[in-house]
This record gives C-alpha cells, structure tokens and sequence, in this order.
C-alpha cells in the first residue's frame, strides 16, 4: 500500500490536507480529505449577550465576516422576535450584495477563474491573474484592483469596519447613510454592474468560444449527481440575503422547501474520526457514505446549486445569463462542478444589479433604521447564502438575552462531502497503474475542489499565484519514494 | 547590498490579517520589490521544508498571525522563530488570543462534547467518537494535530521581539510599520507595540465626553444613542478607555462601542483590571445595593472586558 | 498538617495601616497569614494588584481604607467601594471564589477590629483551601 498526501492544499477552518492511498497495483484504493482545525465558537459562544454575535462570529473567517455578520443579525432579530424598518433591511442587503459582486470578483480572477481564461492545460506559471491579464489585456488587471478597492470602501460605509464589520444589532443597523454616501455609492454601484457585464464578456469570449473547454465543463471526471441547495425569496428567484431554503434533487425537481426555523427538520451532520470537520446532509434522505444520487443525503450549496435550486435571478440581464447557461449546457440542473465557475459570475452580476437597485431606492437614506426589541427574547435561526455556500446560525438564550446554546452550520461546511468526493473522483481518473503523476494531474485534481472556492482559497486575492499543492509518495513502510510539486 | 528576507505565516488565524496585508492595496507591490518574500503560504507556493532547510536566523523578519491552538501551530511557531532575527506577533490573535481565545472560558472537553455529540444537528455515530490524532482507517494511519487544552498567544510559546495589535491591524498601520522598516532608522527596543498609538481610544474618538455620572447601563439594542456624545456618557459599555490607540475609534465611529481590539494601552498588564478601574470611576452610587443593581445591568464582564485579550491577560483562562 | 492560607492584604497608609499597627503595639493576637503591603490609599490599589496577587500565589487578598468620608484623598475610597465589587464579579467569571477578596473599612483606632477581620478571613480560606492556579 501506498500513501499519498497533499498537504496543506488550501484553508478551510484550518490547513485541508489529503491523503491518497494507493492498492498494490498502483490504483487509488481511497481518498481522505482531512480538516485539521477546530476553534469551537458553538460552545465558547456560550454565555455571551446575543446581540454580540454579528461582532464575534465574524471571526469565524476573515475572507467572509459580512456572512456571519448578516447570519448573526439576522438570527438576533429571530431571538428578538423584531421586525426591521425596511431601511434597516435595505441597508443591510445593500452592504451584503455589494459583498458579493466583490468576493466573486477575487475568486473568478484571482483564483478560479484561471483555469479557464488562461487554460488548464497552459504552463501553472501562467494560471493566475498574470496570465489572465496577459491573455485578456492590461486594462483587466486594473479593473480587478479597482472592482476590490471600491467594493471595500462600500462595506467600510456601510459595515464601520471592512473587515469584521460591526453595524448590524438586533432590529436593525447603527448608522445610516446621507444623500452624499448614497451618491457616491449609485456610482460604485453602476460601475459594478459594467464590470459584472464585463465579465460576462470575458467568458463568453474565451471559454465558451473554445470547444475543448466546454467539453471539459461537461465531461464526467467534473460531475456529480447529487442535490442542491439554494436560498430563494417569494418568486423563487435566488437570494442571497433573506428568504426559504430550497432544495432540489439531483433530477432538479424540488425536495423541500424550508423555512431557517425549520432547519433541523432538514439537515443532519455526519461525524467522522478522522477530521475536526462534520458532514453537513439532508436528514430526510439520510447518511448513505460518499455516494451519490437520489438515496444519498449529499448536497451542494454552491453558486450552481444555487441556481439550480432557484426558477431564475431577481435581475434582468442576469437572468438572461442565466437562461443561456442552461441552454448551452444543456437544461436544468447542471451537475457539471466547473459550471460552478458560470454560475459564480452570474451572481456577481446578479449581485451589482441588485446593489444597484437599493442605492437608487428612494427609502435608503431614511432614518428610521432599527427598531428597539420589546419582545422576551427566546431562540432563533439565521440564514444566508454566504458565496460559499447557505449559512445556518441558530442562537438559544435566556430570558435575558444571554446565549445558552448555539449552533452553526458554515458555508464551505456544507460541501465538505461533495469535495471529498470530487477529490475522490478526480484521482481516480487521473492516477493510473504505471502512469506517472504529472503536474497536469496534479492541477486538475486541484480544479476539483477549487471551483468549489473553499474559504480562504480566494484569500489570495489579486496576488500572483495560486495554491501550492505538494502530492507525497510513500512505500507501504511510510519511505517517501517520489515527491511532486507543483508550483504557481 | 541584498534584499531583506521576509516572512508571513498563519497559525490559528481567521484570514482577516493576511486580508489586511493585502489591504495595503498597490503598496503591496512596493513590498514584493523591498523584500525578497521568502515563506507566505497564503499566497505563494513555499513549503515548510523550503524553511526546515534554511539556516537558523535567515529571515530577516517574520510577521506571523493566528494564535496556538493546536500541535501544529505550535511547531511552526518554533520552526518560525528558529528561522527568524525578528519575530512580529502580528494582529490580535497572535498577540493576545483575541475572540477565539474566549474558548478559555470553556474546557476542551465540554467543546468537543458541544460539537461532536450534543449540538441538535449532530448523528452520533461510533458511539460518539470524537475526532482523534490518530485513525487507522482500513488503508493504513491518517493523522490530525492534536488540539490543545488552552488557546495561547505566540509569545507565550516562543520569544517574540514585536507586536502588531489590532484585529485586524488596520492596512494605514500595517504600511507604517514596513516603511519604518523600509527607511532602515534602528528597530525599537525589544518587547515594543508597533502599529498602534500611545494612548487610548477614547483619545481619537471624535465623540463629546462629560463628566461622567452613570447611574444606568444598557444594551446596544436598547437604546438609539446621540451620535455626538460618548456612548459610555450615555450608558452604552465602551472599552475605549480601556483600549489602545490606533484603529482611529473606527467603531464609535460607526455608532457602535468599542470592544477593545487594539488591546490594553501602553502600561497596561490587564484590560479587563483596567475596564473595571474605568467603570469605578464613572458610576454615580455609594450604596451596595444600588451599585450590585447598576453591575447587573452590565452583560457579561469577563466576556466584554477580555474580548479579545483573555490568553494575554494576567489570568489567561478560568479554573477548570 | 493545616494549610496555611497566604493572604495579601493592601492596607491604606492613614487607616487601616494604623490600625494594623496599633493591632501589634497592643499585642492583640491575630493570624499570621496576612502579609500587608501598604498603599497610600486604597484608592490606589489597582485592580491589576489584585489580579496579580493572586496569579503570583495568593489564596486571597484582602483591602483596606478609612470609613467612608474619612479618605485623606477625599474619593479614594468611593472608588474602591466600586471597583471591588465589579472586580469580585470578574474573578468569580474566572472560576475563583469571590470570597477569596475582601473589603473592609478599618481605622486608626480600630486595632481589634482588625485582628478580627484577619483571623475571619483567615478562616475562611482556610475553608476553601488552596487557590491553585492553573494558567495553561
Ligand atoms: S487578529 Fe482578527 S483578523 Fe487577525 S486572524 Fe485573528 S481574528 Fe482574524
Ligand atoms: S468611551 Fe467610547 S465613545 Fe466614549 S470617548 Fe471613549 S471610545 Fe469614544
Ligand atoms: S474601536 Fe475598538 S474594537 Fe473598534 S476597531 Fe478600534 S480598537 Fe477595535
Ligand atoms: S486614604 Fe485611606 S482610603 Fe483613601
């Protein structure tokens, strides 16, 4: 038997690290994608005022604090049984699409998206932003930089802070915005949707043009039939901030549709030994191990999850994309992992049209913009699609206000049985008896679990540069007999 | 002459420091070309043998983020350390434990027992195992750090020459620091905070303060606050005096209290002693009965007045 | 054999330092376990002492001023009186027994007073045993 293992590969909670053995002949007998890291915010939570959470759970990650920050408000307002004013509301969802069209940004550019603009098979030296500058022209990598600086100084408006924001209490939010701030923003907000479109553009021009990447979209190595999920709101068109938790199955007709209080009733997590990292699956399906179709409880909450969970995009030239998508690919759902990469860019569009929408609302700069809680608060759940995926804060407190249990369900969390598998898959295909492991194996295992955007993947923002994977050999009696890297 | 060697690691770490170092936005560039940037793998394809195989004190210095929550962390903060003339605990975990070393208020076990049997959407399967170092699975042995009992601040670990408060340290601070560095002027005495001002953070807030006579505390929600006067005038908890200078009251700012993420001020052993030293001097009651009434209205000292420096402080942790 | 609790006592120099002293010139007996570090008001003592006492060893620390009205700083006092019961709130937090600090006003004249109060606390920690930090 031998043993391979790639370590560390990117950040979860924690450095992920994989470990791939080898049968006899030389074939992939199993694959163990290991998280090494536990903080334990559920418990340590435990005993705080309810209404810090949206300013301590944004520890939780750096790469995305306006999730938890959203998540936490929102599970706040649930504990306090309050309504908010709907410049509170609007507020709130303006900072987080905002959000959004930024995070997407930095991962479709800086690290995903690579893949595609540059091309799989290009020399790893130039998958990264550099390349893609290269190959689309100067002006992108300007724009990349500027798409984030503007981004930024939104949220640090809206949020107080641009990392670990602080403005979101229970009822609403601490600080409005003048007519001044609102104009500033309308302007970042257009500019955003021009760079949404932009980005479109890019796509189209360079990976749908090109057959061979289509085929590899589609091909059977990057696809796994399994449920998605999706947050939606009334039309149940997708929504990143508020509304009902849709799943459908991997045929693409709905599961279930949920409200956040009746989470519970819907996902389980699965433990293993092995790793600090439980497994998110739908409860009423069940725990079938690493398989998947319709008897297994694995889901995906992803972009394209999303997407496919939802009827369509509350925007307009996003929903055009969004019917394009599924034609070109051939209907809905899609279970093609790297599509995920589409899908990201339509809700980046989705998101600045959105954004775009609230800064013009007429009620923005209201100031009535929180409500005081009468109500004794009691328990409540809070949810969001974080970019990675739907996210689940479920707060317990006394009748003063003081929290006796929490729970959490995390964003990339929800993939970690999908990646597992997608890992699996790929070494499968691409360790073979007597064939050497080449760097090209090596990158398109790392695209199996990059189009996922595990967090802290997108950390390396616009810097040159992706991941480094280093895959280790070792003889049955733990010698290491080969080493490959690869290098950026 | 050759280019400083500089390093960054993440320990325990949410991402929001190396976040923050990208922050300093185009100057990142004027960083790559100063430094020759040997280990950052956030970013850059370096592996921790590259560094084993380095001489002893070849990095020039290493900002190093994220507290020691685990075996792993704790060998690389050696491994660090071994490697480097100056090390910098950079941001709030590091320095001082910061939110996530609020886990000291709690026990390994009772965490575990949290996440792996009793939270409502956990299966218990194995009858209960939890996660251990060591597994054998049918293939052969895989293995995790082993998670410690305490979250550490780096210095408790390992000698540390600097710190970088802030959670995250704000990219105007961050940049500060590498142009001093850049402008090659004699590095600070050993132990100093960089970064950071030398005073409070009530001193750059722009917020009117009175004299103070609190005979009332309340809640965030509680209240909507005048947006000109200091919240603690106004019986909103704030660890502005009890918090260094630095951020620019980035939060008051906002309309929200401060909770002390540049840590103590200069002087200063224990945040939560310095709050409770604050708050003793801004109350208006003399009888105990009306005194225990008005502390009842403050939610959660220890969790409030250490939140983000519990490992640092003097106590470091509760009796278990 | 019997634990012997170490208490830290912050005496003020105008009160309770008196007092301690007049204690020991009438050779009124009292426990041995207090070791007295005198401060010039009680005003003065930080709550970081405290804390400290009790990180260095202490199974207790015991503070004491002039009655109220009496501080020769006028407030010092006042302070103290609302700062030790915050800080007795904080260490319980910690996981360690409020009982394990104590305030108490004491006076020049008041020597007996103070013996009894000593040999109280005394007593009582002798009760709760050891402290036995644990920091790691
Ligand atoms: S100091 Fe704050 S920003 Fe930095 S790693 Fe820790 S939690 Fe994240
Ligand atoms: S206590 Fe808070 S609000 Fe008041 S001056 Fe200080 S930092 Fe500003
Ligand atoms: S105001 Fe306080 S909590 Fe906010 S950033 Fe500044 S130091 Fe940190
Ligand atoms: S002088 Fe004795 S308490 Fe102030």
């Amino acid at each position: 038997m031998k043993q391979i293992k790639i370590d560390p590969i990117t950040r979860l909670e924690g450095h992920g690290k994989i470990d791939i053995f080898l049968n006899d002949d030389g074939e992939v007998a199993n694959t163990y994608f290991q998280i090494p890291e536990l903080r334990g915010f559920e418990q340590f939570c435990v005993g705080r005022p309810v209404e810090e959470m949206p300013r301590i759970t944004t520890r939780i990650c750096g790469v995305c604090p306006e999730a938890h920050h959203m998540a936490a408000a929102k599970a706040c307002d649930a504990v306090f049984h309050v309504e908010l004013p709907p410049t509170g509301k609007k507020l709130r969802e303006l900072l987080y699409n905002v959000f959004f069209a930024g995070d997407h940004t930095t991962h479709f550019y800086a690290l995903g998206g690579p893949d595609f603009v540059v091309g799989p098979d290009a020399p790893a030296a130039e998958r990264n932003i550099l390349g893609v500058v290269k190959k689309v022209g100067l002006e992108v990598g300007g724009k990349v930089i500027e798409m984030r600086k503007r981004t930024q100084e939104v949220i640090k408006t809206l949020g107080g802070k641009q990392t670990h924001q602080v403005t979101s209490l229970p009822g609403g939010v601490s600080k409005g915005i003048t007519e001044e701030e609102r104009k500033i923003i309308e302007e970042h907000c257009k500019w955003f949707v021009d760079f949404g479109k932009f980005t479109i553009k890019v796509f189209n021009d360079i990976v749908l043009a090109n057959k061979a990447y289509v085929d590899l979209i589609l091909s059977d190595t990057f696809s796994s039939k399994i449920y998605s999920m999706g947050l939606v709101d009334n039309n149940n068109k997708v929504n990143f901030y508020d509304g009902k938790v849709r799943v459908v199955d991997p045929d693409g007709k709905e599961f279930v549709k949920y409200s956040p209080n009746e989470y519970l009733e819907n996902i389980a997590e699965h433990v293993e030994s092995w790793t600090y990292l439980k497994y998110p699956f739908l409860k009423k399906v069940g725990w079938k191990g690493f398989t998947e179709g319709k008897d297994s409880g694995i889901y995906r909450a992803t972009p394209l999850s999303r997407l496919n969970a939802a009827d369509g995009m509350p925007t307009p030239a996003a929903q055009e994309e969004y019917d394009r998508m599924y034609k070109t690919l051939g209907g809905k759902p899609v279970h093609a992992t790297l599509a995920t990469h589409w899908a990201r860019i339509i809700e980046l569009l989705s998101a600045a049209e959105m954004a775009l929408n609230l800064s013009r609302d007429p009620e923005i700069t209201d100031i009535n913009i929180r409500t005081i809680p009468t109500a004794t608060p009691t328990e409540g759940v809070g949810i969001v699609e974080a970019p990675r995926g739907t996210l689940t804060h479920h707060y317990t407190t006394d009748e003063r206000g003081i929290l006796t249990k929490v729970n959490l369900i995390v964003g990339t969390t929800n993939n970690y049985a999908p990646i597992s598998m997608s890992i699996n898959k790929a070494a499968r295909g691409l360790i073979k008896k007597g064939v050497e492991i080449t760097e090209g194996a090596l990158n398109k295992i790392e695209m199996a679990f990059r189009a996922y955007d595990p967090c802290f993947g997108c950390a390396t923002h616009y810097m040159p540069g992706k991941m480094p994977l280093e895959i280790k050999i070792y003889d049955s009696s733990n010698n290491l007999i080969d080493l490959v890297i690869r290098r950026p | 002459m050759p280019k400083p060697k500089l390093a960054l690691y993440w320990a325990a770490s949410c991402g929001g420091c190396e976040i923050a170092v990208l922050d300093i936005q185009e100057k990142i560039l004027d960083v790559a070309n100063a430094f020759d940037i040997v280990f950052w793998p956030v970013a850059l394809d370096f592996k921790y043998a590259d560094i084993r195989a380095m001489e002893d004190k070849s990095i020039d210095i290493c900002l190093f983020n994220g507290s020691i929550r685990n075996s792993e962390n704790e060998e690389l903060a050696h491994l660090m350390r071994a490697k480097s003339k100056v090390l910098v605990a950079f941001g709030s975990c590091a320095y001082e434990g910061c939110i996530p070393a609020l886990a000291n208020l709690t026990t390994k076990e009772e965490i575990l027992k949290w996440v792996y049997k009793d939270s409502p959407s956990t299966v218990v399967t194995n009858g209960g195992v939890y996660p251990q170092t060591h597994t054998k699975m049918p293939e052969g042995e895989i293995e995790i750090p082993e998670m410690y009992e305490v979250v550490k601040s780096l210095d408790q670990v390992v000698a540390v020459e600097y710190y970088i408060p802030g959670c995250p340290p704000q990219p105007k601070q961050i940049w500060a620091v590498i142009e001093y560095i850049l402008s090659g002027q004699p590095l600070p005495p050993v132990g100093s905070v960089l970064g950071a001002g030398d005073k409070t953070c009530c001193d750059e807030c722009p917020r009117e303060k009175k004299e103070k006579k609190l005979k009332n505390f309340y809640r965030p929600y509680e209240i909507i606050t005048d947006p000109n006067l200091c919240l603690l005038d106004q019986g909103i908890v704030c660890m502005g005096p009890a918090t260094r200078s630095g951020c620019e009251a980035l939060c008051p700012k906002a309309n929200m209290a401060c909770r002390g993420c540049y840590g103590p001020p200069p002087d200063c052993l224990d945040q939560g002693a310095k709050m409770v030293s604050a708050l003793g001097s801004v109350i208006d009651a003399q009888e105990t009965g009306e005194l225990e009434k008005i502390f009842d209205q403050i939610a959660d000292p220890i969790g409030t007045f250490y939140r983000f420096s519990l490992a640092h402080s003097i106590l470091r942790r509760k009796q278990p | 054999m019997t634990f012997e609790p170490k208490i830290i006592g912050f005496l003020c120099n105008w009160c309770s330092y008196s007092g301690a002293d007049l204690a020991g010139v009438s050779r009124i007996k009292s426990a041995p376990n207090l070791r007295i570090i005198r401060t010039m008001c009680s005003g003065r003592v930080d709550p970081t002492f405290i804390i400290k006492s009790f990180q260095l060893g202490a199974d207790g620390v015991f503070v004491m001023g002039c009655h109220l009205g009496d501080c020769h700083y006028a407030e010092g006092n006042y302070k103290t009186l609302r700062r030790i019961p915050l800080l007795k709130r904080l260490i319980k937090d910690f996981g360690i027994d409020p009982k394990r600090l104590r305030l108490e006003w004491v006076s020049a004249s008041e020597g007996d007073k103070f013996a009894e109060l000593v040999n109280e606390m005394t007593e009582e920690m002798r009760k709760l045993g050891p402290l036995n930090l644990k920091i790691q």
